[in-house]
């Protein structure tokens, strides 16, 4: 276990920047998540800690030993992959300790490890099987036994749920989390995935066209992006046109700064909210039923607002569907422009 | 038209096929066991142009010859295809994309043309005519072959195999020898077949490269037609038909011509 530091790092394919002067610090037994669109550099920069890429200047520490020119098979790194990357001509249980047998750890100390880790991914009965004898999900539990049995000082996860289905996702991210936790282990984690993000990692890392836009816990980066791009990358965002700014109780920002709200703050209703809370006025355009919870687009001087809130929670509107949207004025975001 | 009646003129047209190609062949084969040394009918019975041959020390030593020509040349031509496929497989490199082009030309070239620019090459840098000389001809005309067969497996190899092989710590050898060797494993066995078979079968190449009385087995047979055409070369000729088909079937089988069987 070990923290990770790339400190200004560039990394071109081309003459395409991939990593431009990325400088970020994974803590010690910290789960991370790199979250950014396709072409953010996101897979790049994992890839670049992997030992995949060499950068073409920077530095990065793995406990502290800088690696940058270490080629991947020397950094003692777990990798897991989106597509699994099983070996098909292999067993379970050889799949899992081929890492071992490549450090020449000894029959039985072989055995013991894989025996552990097919435990810890609860696979225990399915060590003589083929990779294709198994479900998506059971193959994803091999990838991360495989991935942690050499006790490497950091795991990568490269999009590792994207190709589960949603409910078996939802277990796996659970299981992922109980692993990473049991084990303490630093872990770097690529998605493009939100939601997965919120989920799953303890720090946020999100990226853009090469470059650190914002890192910091969830919860943080959630309520308080950085920039326009951060809040609408995590999460949505309603801005606030200039034409109904007038009346609002706002935050002090500074210039160049727009102000938003998120979909959940937001309560309707055909009437003025009561003193004391921001409002704005539009038109109602569609209201999206979805169980539990309901979603209502309206239409604010232009912008396509989003409230999201429980079904029973949202009045019937009236006539033309002129209603107010409101929030807590503590509820409202300052947010610089780009 | 129905189709029972298509199913059926399909199957007389296949037959004819099939009639075209093997009717010479088996009239050779069958004549080698017929006793007339004129080809005459009613068939006999015998096998008395395989003892001949069995005790023609001329042709033992040809065949003996070419087999070992034909596996010297299957054990050069599969390592370097082999390694070959994969660099190619691997690796970005410039004029990567030209020498691929430049594979395919020597398996449409006629032999005659490569047997006569083998032999001026060979006899202006003096390693002139004999075994090397042929084997080096040999390992020419196969290794596109090899490299053919061993790509189309390669194609299919997802390369991320190899990265989680390195991610476990493994160098570039043992990646090669536990991730990507077995994969390739069928299209190595093929190519090597195939590369048996090409050099097994040369005649034109080992023809201008060999000689004389040095020769290979098609050589031989070459040249025992001109002096008169005898049984035994239909025995010689039947034997080496089987095996080539087998070597054949064999190729095909691993490299899975015409999908599944």
């Amino acid at each position: 276990m070990s923290r990770v530091d790339v400190s200004h790092v560039t990394k071109k394919f081309g003459r395409m920047t991939a990593l431009d002067d990325v400088s970020i610090t994974f803590d010690d037994g910290g789960f991370f998540a790199l979250l950014g669109p396709s072409g953010s550099g996101k897979t790049t920069l994992l890839r670049t800690i992997a030992g995949f890429h060499f950068p073409e200047s920077g530095a990065i520490q793995i406990g502290g030993q800088n690696v940058e020119r270490v080629p991947v098979e020397k950094r003692d790194i777990g990798m897991m992959f989106q597509s699994y990357a099983l070996f098909p001509n292999m067993t379970v249980a050889d799949n899992v300790g081929f890492g071992l047998r490549v450090r020449k750890v000894g029959a039985a100390e072989e055995k013991r490890r894989i025996g552990e880790a097919l435990d810890l991914v609860q696979l225990g009965a399915h060590a003589a099987r083929y990779p294709h004898q198994l479900s998506g999900g059971q193959r994803q539990r091999v990838a991360l036994a495989r991935a942690i049995v050499t006790n490497p000082r950091v795991l990568l996860l490269d999009e590792p749920l994207s190709a589960l289905d949603k409910t078996l996702r939802v277990d796996m991210q659970i299981e992922l989390k109980r692993i990473q936790r049991e084990i303490g282990i630093t872990t770097i984690f690529v998605t493009h995935d939100q939601e997965e993000a919120l989920t799953l990692s303890d720090r946020i890392g999100i990226l853009k066209d090469g470059r650190i836009v914002q890192v910091g816990p969830p919860r943080e980066v959630y309520d308080r992006p950085i920039n326009a791009f951060a809040a609408g990358f995590l999460g949505e965002a309603n801005w606030i046109p200039q034409g109904q700014l007038a009346g609002l109780s706002l935050p002090t920002a500074q210039d160049g700064h727009r102000f938003a709200t998120r979909p959940e703050v937001l309560s309707l209703s055909a009437e003025a909210p009561e003193a004391g809370r921001n409002g704005v006025t539009g038109r109602l355009v569609q209201r999206v039923f979805a169980g539990a919870m309901a979603t209502c687009i309206v239409e604010v001087e232009g912008e396509a607002w989003k409230l999201i809130a429980r079904d029973r929670d949202i009045p019937e509107v009236p006539g033309d569907g002129q209603v107010w949207l409101s929030w807590a004025p503590q509820d409202t975001m300052a947010v610089a422009e780009a | 038209m129905s189709r029972a009646f298509l199913t059926l003129s399909g199957r007389v047209w296949l037959g004819l096929i099939l009639v075209f190609l093997y009717a010479p062949i088996a009239v050779m084969a069958a004549m080698s066991f017929n006793a007339s040394p004129f080809y005459q009918l009613p068939f006999e019975f015998s096998t008395v142009w395989y003892q001949k041959m069995a005790a023609n020390s001329q042709v033992l030593e040809a065949a003996l010859r070419s087999v070992l020509i034909a596996c010297v040349t299957t054990v050069i031509a599969t390592a370097l295809g082999t390694a070959a496929s994969i660099a190619l497989f691997r690796y970005e490199f410039p004029g990567k994309k030209v020498l691929q082009a430049l594979l395919f030309p020597p398996i449409a070239i006629p032999w005659l043309i490569t047997g006569t620019a083998m032999l001026i090459l060979f006899f202006s840098i003096g390693i002139g005519r004999g075994t090397p000389a042929v084997i080096l001809g040999h390992v020419a005309l196969a290794l596109p072959y090899v490299i053919v067969t061993v790509s189309a497996r390669l194609a299919s190899f997802d390369r991320t195999l190899e990265e989680a092989a390195r991610s476990m710590g493994a160098d570039t050898w043992t990646v090669v020898r536990r991730i990507t060797l077995p994969w390739i494993a069928p299209g190595v066995v093929a190519g090597a077949l195939f590369a048996f078979a090409v050099s097994f079968d040369q005649f034109v190449v080992s023809y201008f490269l060999s000689e004389p009385g040095d020769t290979t087995l098609p050589v031989l047979i070459y040249t025992a037609i001109r002096k008169g055409f005898t049984p035994e070369i239909n025995a010689i000729s039947t034997l080496i038909i089987t095996l080539s088909m087998a070597v054949m079937f064999l190729a095909a089988r691993y490299s899975k011509f015409g999908g599944d069987q």
